[in-house]
């Protein structure tokens, strides 16, 4: 065992040990089996983060062989490089804060073992996810963390709704991974290996740019990608998986698990750099789920709907990075969104937990006295999320936006719709702020946070207001994008002031008074138009109907087997020829007398009409 | 003859379980228990004997069997007792006892009439499967078939529940009906085969190779796969399955699902594609449609009911659909994952109809709508339902994941159309058994109710099956290993196949 498969490891062997022992252990063993395990992991990863950033040397691991047939070898074998070093660090450290923040949260759950045992299995299947070194282990952390976060989402089993969500969740993400398998199976038959990086580079010998199979194949895996990170069309499971506990939500649904699917892009880069038309699909797709979500997000009144599609929002900013080929642009807005999004979560709890269950924010109100960390946490999240100037979103953001304005043609059209995305962000995001935290209070808090949910809080505020600071080691990893020295400084002017504009019209609407959006609200195409956007665009009404009901129906109609109708009637015919030679047999010697009569009377006209 | 023995205690045991009767109630179980233990390992000794040599070569088929035993059975007709066994054979024998195991396991205190009957019942079953996997004599072979059919057809009819008359005998009708073509085929098969050769044999190592004129080879074929479908049980030859299941006791399930639909599967692999290679490969098309459209169909089926045993069966369906894809894809690969889908469902389905037997058992119906909320009353009996759903739908990391993967990643450079199609059944999947999880053990808990979670024989017998399970999953080469070399011989023996194969590769992926 070397010390990368302990990273892993870890916490599965806690998941394991907290589910065989969930009726036995105390909550103390199980929050010190949960969190240790985790932050654990976090001090080998920081050894080994320590490692590369010295030597910069790719350390590859090979656990032993998986599957060996003809040639297809797959192994458990992990391939760390200056990307996984930024994710796992982000899974380790995020999810060491998340978990000490759980053990407060969740404190009177009857399941506290069985949370941090599904917590535990989630943080060991996003790091295979991230360390794999072939598409197959890739794969198993893939659908080990979805299975996760069905696990968590339904967490709270006796409300059918959770299931509901839960199932949602797994499902629609489903449909991306079978894409992606498809994907995966195209690879291997046309390349010969699921290995990333031999792949990658059979790839750029064996594939010309631009040529179908690069297009069909990272299609295929984008399939993957917009199904795990909520991206259009698969985006609607992520608002209904708020039925979480809120620090999943901050964790799987926010800086971690929706994530995979940009990793997965930024992982296979080089194929989709063959693939130009698949390219152009992210960034649009980004673009769009960009401006959708945000619209969404102001519309809502849950305070973790808001959260929701706002990450739904920020995840099209990384795709739209993607797409236009600033790949290390769209790790570090992974990052920062990390933070400031788990943090903007996790005071979303704090605020939840303290308000007795409380999630519409219109009940909420006049908290920025009562609870302080959190206002001060909320506070510099949404500074963050709305990218105001010099916090860690606003780098992110910046880069992203600049390496959109840099693309010929159909740049400064990206640009224009990510800053459009900016401004709405910068709005709903302080229209939350403002709502939850100032005005009048609605409810009181019937208790404080504890240092359990307010170490974590303050660890994310620092990283969220500084974390733009962070250099990230991904020059080895990604080709050089373009320099954006030769920008226009009006562009860039431009970006630093939208969203000082946004705050500045949420505070006249929300907060000042000055400006009144009633008018605007209350009339018919005005509250039609709220409704259609707090309902998601109607998007989950357009998909039952296109696709739960008809399947439902068929299943309806199938129900009572309809092969059988063939068996059946069979069985049918041997009955009724039962019956027609049974009811001749009736015992009576008239009857048979008459028939022998009629026989031969048959028999003879017959011998005669041959003969003749 | 150690093979002979193995199926001698069997039956012998059978004969004892029947006669412990009088020796009281629990008898009957215990010497099942011991008989198939004793069975196990006297075959795993006899392997560790003879099957050094068979790993170490990778010599041809025909020596390398691990081991083989001829009599002379009925030589006017050139009948032969005709026993061998190689790496397939010997990891189905494995199942086959192991999941025998489970079934006893699984009946302890469901069964509380007639115990000797039910115990010799099954063990007969399991001899005429054993002898199944082990026969090469095609005569021998049929008439195995047969015994391992009429102990099965009693263990539903006799210990079934409300519908069982019904059920038993179209699962009667259905398998007797396709053995009888199948032995119509035979009996054509070593005919023709006597024109060329001279004199009657019914072994399979002399009917291999056998040219027969197209017309005639694939109505022989026919006959064959009739008879193997219908067991699979692929689309749309299943429907005896759900009733055969829903109606059976739990051991008959077990039974059922783990190991006598395998049989079917075995028999496609090891008889009709090998002796029919031609009239196979032009086949394959409608036996890999059928078996999508399985996948399909069993997928929206299963999610379709509302109880607990027929979803489980109607799953089998779709799982089984896989198998004939693997199958008549016939690459290495897909080869692989059709053996693997063996196995892997075996163990998880087994593990499924446990479970709805111990529902059945502590709520007496096996109605999902009546359940709900379970988990809080059995929250270990919720975990292990949890364990083999996630199997069930494909859960990386679990030995089902590995034989669906196989199959469809060699099957994709068959045919991709096909592929994408049966692909959708994981989508069916994950559909069916988190509703399965939702109906059953989430949602709101009855209050009242007396509902006892697993104890700890129910507990070892499910946390064997979890185990087996994950090492398929996590580390599949040992079965891979052990089909391997009889995959390279029975490949060798179908060249046309391949060249068949190739052709056949859609235009579509070429650049």
């Amino acid at each position: 065992m070397n010390s990368l498969s302990l990273i892993p490891a870890l916490p599965l062997v806690s998941a394991v040990l907290l589910m065989i022992g969930s009726a036995r252990l105390s909550k103390r063993v199980v929050a010190i089996f949960g969190v240790g395990s985790v932050g654990l992991s976090a001090l080998i990863v920081a050894s080994v983060a320590q490692d590369f950033l010295t030597t910069g040397e790719v350390q590859t691991a090979t656990l032993w062989a998986w599957i060996s047939v003809a040639n297809f070898t797959p192994g458990i074998a992990f391939y760390i490089d200056g990307l996984t070093v930024v994710m796992m660090s982000v899974i380790t450290g995020v999810g060491f804060l998340i978990h000490l923040y759980s053990v407060e949260f969740m404190e009177s759950d009857e399941s506290f073992a069985r949370y941090f045992s599904y917590m535990n299995l989630f943080v060991a299947a996003m790091l295979l996810l991230v360390m794999a070194d072939n598409l197959l282990l890739l794969y198993l952390g893939w659908e080990g963390v979805g299975v996760c976060s069905y696990l968590l989402v339904g967490f709270w089993y006796r409300d059918p709704n959770n299931g509901a969500a839960a199932r949602k969740a797994f499902v629609v993400t489903r449909i991306g991974d079978t894409a992606m398998a498809l994907g995966l199976f195209l690879l291997f038959t046309e390349l010969g290996t699921l290995q990333i990086q031999p792949l990658m580079a059979a790839a750029n010998v064996q594939w010309s740019g631009g040529g179908t199979l690069p297009v069909l194949a990272t299609a295929l895996l984008l399939g993957g990608a917009v199904g795990k990170s909520a991206q259009l069309p698969l985006h609607t499971w992520l608002p209904d998986a708020m039925a979480g506990p809120t620090p999943v939500s901050a964790l799987i649904h926010a800086a971690t698990m929706v994530t995979a699917g940009v990793y997965l892009i930024a992982r296979t880069h080089e194929l989709f750099l063959l693939a130009p038309a698949t390219m152009q699909a992210i960034a649009w797709l980004g673009v769009a789920t960009v401006l959708l979500a945000a619209f969404a997000a102001l519309a809502q009144n849950d305070i973790k709907r808001i959260l929701a599609y706002s990450t739904i929002s920020q995840i099209g900013y990384m795709f739209l990075a993607l797409g236009v080929g600033a790949f290390s642009a769209g790790i570090f807005h992974l990052m920062t969104h990390a933070f400031f999004k788990a943090l903007l979560f996790l005071g979303a709890g704090a605020v939840i937990h303290c308000l007795h269950h409380e999630h519409n924010i219109f009940k909420m109100g006049g908290l920025r006295t009562r609870l302080p960390v959190v206002f001060a946490s909320f506070l510099i999240g949404s500074a963050a999320l709305a990218a105001l100037p010099f916090t860690s979103g606003f780098y992110s953001k910046d880069s992203i936006l600049l390496a959109a304005w840099a693309l010929p043609d159909i740049g400064p059209i990206l640009w224009a719709g990510g800053l459009l995305g900016a401004l709405i962000t910068a709005i709903y995001s302080f229209r939350l702020v403002f709502i939850v935290f100032f005005g009048e209070a609605n409810t009181e808090p019937d208790k404080q946070v504890g240092w359990k949910i307010a170490v974590p809080l303050m660890v994310l505020c620092v990283l969220a207001a500084f974390g733009g600071w962070i250099g990230q080691p991904l020059s080895e990893v990604f080709p050089a994008t373009a320099d954006f020295h030769n920008v226009a400084h009006s562009v860039e002017y431009i970006g630093i002031a939208i969203p000082l504009i946004g705050l500045l019209i949420a505070y006249l609407v929300f907060l000042g008074g000055q400006l009144s959006v009633s008018k605007l609200t209350d009339s018919s195409l005005g509250k039609a138009l709220q409704n259609f956007w707090r309902d998601g665009w109607r998007l989950d009404a357009l998909y039952h109907n296109l696709l739960v009901r008809p399947f439902t129906g068929l299943a309806r109609l199938c129900r009572n087997e309809p092969v059988d109708i063939f068996y059946n009637s069979i069985v049918s015919f041997l009955r009724w020829s039962h019956r027609g030679l049974v009811s001749l047999q009736t015992g009576e010697l008239r009857w048979y007398a008459t028939t022998m009569v009629f026989g031969l009377l048959l028999l003879v006209a017959i011998m005669l009409r041959n003969a003749s | 003859m150690s093979l002979a023995i193995l199926i001698g205690i069997l039956l012998v045991g059978g004969l004892l379980a029947l006669l412990a009767d009088r020796w009281g109630d629990g008898t009957p179980r215990w010497v099942s228990l011991v008989t198939i233990g004793v069975a196990l390992v006297y075959l795993l000794t006899t392997v560790a004997d003879t099957a050094p040599e068979y790993f170490n070569t990778t010599a041809a088929i025909g020596s390398d069997w691990i081991t083989y035993l001829k009599l002379d059975w009925i030589p006017r007709f050139g009948i032969s007792f005709e026993l061998a066994m190689d790496g397939l054979s010997l990891l189905l024998v494995i199942l086959t006892l192991l999941l025998g195991l489970i079934a006893v396991s699984s009946s302890w205190s469901e069964i509380d009439f007639k115990q000797g009957l039910f115990q010799a019942n099954l063990l007969w079953t399991l001899a005429g499967v054993t002898g199944v996997f082990l026969a090469m004599d095609l005569f021998l072979f049929f008439l195995f078939w047969e015994v391992m059919l009429i102990p099965m057809y009693l263990l539903i009819a006799i210990w079934g529940h409300e519908n069982k008359a019904y059920a038993a005998m179209k699962f009667f009708i259905f398998t007797q009906f396709s053995g009888l073509l199948m032995l119509l085929s035979i009996v054509v098969l070593a005919w023709q085969a006597s024109l060329t050769n001279g004199s009657y044999s019914y072994s399979y190592f002399d009917l291999l190779g056998t040219t027969l004129n197209s017309n005639l080879e694939f109505w022989v074929m026919l006959g064959f796969f009739l008879a193997f479908t219908v067991k699979l049980p692929g689309f749309p030859f299943h429907t005896w399955l759900p009733d055969a299941h829903t109606q059976a006791p739990t051991a008959g399930s077990v039974l059922l699902a783990g190991i006598l639909l395998k049989t079917g599967a075995y028999g496609l692999l090891r008889f009709a594609i090998p002796l029919f290679p031609e009239a196979s490969m032009n086949f394959a098309p409608i036996a890999m449609s059928l078996g999508a459209a399985g996948v399909i169909y069993g997928a929206v089926l299963a999610f379709a009911q509302t109880d607990f045993k027929r979803l489980v069966a109607y799953s089998s369906v779709s799982h089984m659909g896989f198998v004939l894809l693997g199958l008549y894809a016939w690459n290495n690969i897909a080869l692989q994952g059709a053996i693997m889908q063996m196995v892997a469902h075996g163990v998880s389905t087994a593990a499924l109809f446990m479970m709805a037997g111990a529902i059945q058992h502590r709520l007496h119906t096996r109605d999902m709508r009546r359940m709900g909320g379970l988990w809080h009353d059995a929250p270990r009996m919720g975990a292990c339902a949890l364990f083999f759903a996630v199997a069930s739908l494909g859960l990386p990391g679990l030995g089902n994941f590995v034989a669906e993967f196989l199959v469809l990643l060699g099957l994709f450079a068959v045919n991709p159309w096909i592929t994408a199609i049966a692909a959708l059944g994981m989508i069916g999947a994950a559909i069916y058994a988190l509703w399965m999880m939702q109906l059953a053990f989430q949602g709101k808990p009855e209050e009242l109710r007396e509902f006892g979670d697993f104890g700890s024989r129910e507990m070892a017998t499910m946390a064997t099956m979890m185990i087996i399970l994950v090492c398929l999953g996590m580390y599949p080469q040992p079965v891979l290993d052990l089909a391997q070399p009889v995959l390279d011989s029975l490949q060798k023996l179908t060249p046309n196949i391949e060249a068949v194969v190739a052709l056949t590769q859609v235009g579509v992926m070429d650049q």
